[in-house]
């Protein structure tokens, strides 16, 4: 999968708060085989005092993606981004605008609006959205290359809430790369995903919140790889032959 | 003579210890009076081995589940054990929670206003952990010192450690490679109308809270875990999260009066769990992170007898 001109062969993004410990975390990202890793970036630790966890996650060789995480305004997401920029020295940013506390779900108006701002500014944006279909082509406009619309509100490990809707915007943004960020609770979400034709899964709190979080995050790069290997997302339109499709007279084998 | 650097929670307690087996101890400590430099004074001084598990590695009850007796030889130490609730929104997290910690019972609205008649109608569903129990930091840390140096302990105030000592106790001034700081920020309210009479777990996916409850009416709350070596006072997000999440509990909150906030520095290892560390040629005990009161006891035990094993030699 090609992520802003990077190559990358993991289809697994893995967050990287609420673990129990940093010893646990990095566990869990070995066994994940993740080669991206979020960082949230806000409240003190955007002063720079959260070097000695950052310390212990960059001894981790994955590639940093700094989010948002917890930004409510266009210009606290801005400031925040730059704030990354910085301090990881990457020009990635996981955009994320919150529209409602409760749901924390986005507030395209404002995503869009910041998408646009930190593309011109030379920033490479992974903008949280939602299912909708003409915010993605906003966020596209604005100059996003991927999209990463939610399976479900954050953390709340309800799996996929609309597939009719991500398999729309399978259709609608064929070439696009889609990474369903949010809401994945178990690994057969996580397989369900990549079975709609997406290019790859970022989930952290299935597997920060799992008894064992090293064994989820396996099992969870095995649910994303038996997904991705019967629909090569490229050739998403075509993969679905591969199923058998459900029928209601039984068969001898 | 043993020599200790820093006079908090891990040092006071290995005095306590090494002092107890016979040894001649001093201890320097850089602040003017008892306990000015301890991040202890802003802890909730839970001996709630059982719940913390939750969050931790098995060690934390291995080592924690002899904690409240061997503070019951210095101060008092209040059993009623700990209660944790969660509203009906997030019963899922009551679950979560019971599935990965052990000796509670699972109680109901009933047994919740027999053990809290302040609680009475407020919550379905709560977990009792009885063996736990609490007490008040200050106090302990005072009558920590105070029962040192009834053992002969020395405490220098208001003095730098020499280069070499044989037991290092800085926390984060230690400087150890691997150690990092983990925020805490609490608030201390004044809610005589409240009658609890032990420590309140309240259940939350954002923002879980205890609430401790201290003598005279005042309550401590805190909760939050932050990745930061900011020692600046308590955010406002913090702090309103905390005190929506205490006036959950009660709404009599509503009404109490904020008489502290505070924030501090815990000293953390990867696995957040405490370590005694050799680092040239000098003993670290370090790395208590939220569990202080708990762990530090069994560490200082450990760290004595390795001492004292050692100028044996």
């Amino acid at each position: 999968m090609q992520v802003y001109g990077s190559e990358i062969s993991s289809r697994l993004l893995l967050g990287t708060a609420q673990y129990p410990s940093p010893a646990v975390l990095k566990k869990a990202i070995e066994a994940s085989q993740a080669e991206i890793i979020t960082v949230s970036l806000r409240r003190e630790t955007a002063v720079g005092s959260g070097a000695g966890f950052w310390e212990l996650l960059k001894d981790c060789g994955c590639k940093i993606l700094p989010n948002t995480a917890g930004c409510h305004s266009v210009q606290e997401a801005v400031t925040t981004a730059q704030m990354a920029r910085e301090l990881f020295g990457t020009d990635w940013i996981k955009l994320e605008v919150i529209g409602n506390t409760d749901s924390l779900q986005p507030d395209v108006f404002g995503l869009v609006e910041a998408a646009r701002i930190l593309s011109t500014d030379g920033f490479k944006v992974f903008p949280y959205t939602t299912d909708d279909l003409v915010v993605g082509e906003k966020l596209l406009e604005a100059g996003c290359e991927l999209l990463m619309p939610w399976g479900a509100p954050i953390g709340s490990g309800q799996g996929l809430r609309n597939p009719d809707a991500l398999r729309a915007m399978r259709a609608h943004f064929p070439d696009t790369p889609l990474i369903v960020d949010a809401g994945i609770g178990r690994p057969s979400d996580a397989t369900r995903a990549m079975e709609l034709g997406m290019d790859a899964v970022l989930l952290n709190t299935a597997v920060a919140k799992a008894g064992d979080p090293a064994l989820m995050a396996k099992a969870m790069a095995q649910a994303v790889e038996a997904g991705r290997l019967v629909i090569p997302p490229i050739q998403w339109n075509r993969g679905i032959w591969r199923f058998l499709q459900p029928q209601s007279l039984a068969w001898r084998s | 003579m043993i020599t200790i650097a820093g006079a908090g929670l891990a040092g006071l307690a290995s005095a306590y210890e090494l002092a107890k087996r016979g040894a001649s101890v001093t201890i320097f400590e850089r602040a003017e009076k008892p306990g000015e430099n301890s991040v202890a004074r802003f802890a909730g001084g839970m001996l709630a081995p059982y719940c913390e598990r939750e969050s931790a590695e098995e060690n934390v009850i291995t080592l924690g589940c002899t904690a409240a007796d061997w503070w019951a030889q210095v101060t008092p130490v209040t059993r009623h054990g700990t209660l944790v609730v969660a509203p009906p929104r997030d019963h899922a997290e009551l679950t979560r929670f019971a599935r990965r910690t052990s000796h509670f019972d699972e109680v109901d609205g009933q047994v919740i206003t027999q053990l809290e008649p302040a609680l009475e109608g407020r919550f379905e569903r709560g977990l009792f952990f009885k063996e736990e129990a609490h007490l008040d930091p200050r106090q302990a840390l005072a009558d920590l010192t105070k029962a040192v140096e009834e053992l002969g302990v020395e405490i220098r105030y208001g003095t730098d450690a020499p280069s070499r000592v044989d037991l290092n106790c800085t926390a984060m001034a230690a400087g150890l490679p691997d150690l990092r700081a983990v925020r805490g920020e609490m608030a201390v309210l004044h809610c005589p109308d409240v009658k609890l009479s032990r420590v309140i777990r309240l259940l939350h996916p954002r923002m879980p809270l205890y609430l401790v409850p201290r003598a005279d009416g005042l309550f401590m709350i805190g909760g939050t875990m932050v990745e930061s070596s900011s020692d600046r006072p308590p955010t406002l997000r913090s702090l309103t999260e905390m005190m929506s999440a205490a006036f959950a509990i009660h709404p009599a909150f509503a009404e109490a009066s904020v008489v502290e906030i505070g924030a501090g520095l815990r000293p953390a290892f990867p696995d957040n769990l405490p370590r005694l560390v050799e680092r040239d040629g000098v003993l670290h005990l370090n790395g208590l992170y939220r569990h202080g009161f708990l762990l530090a006891p069994a560490m200082a035990q450990q760290a004595a007898e390795q001492l004292l094993s050692e100028t044996c030699k």
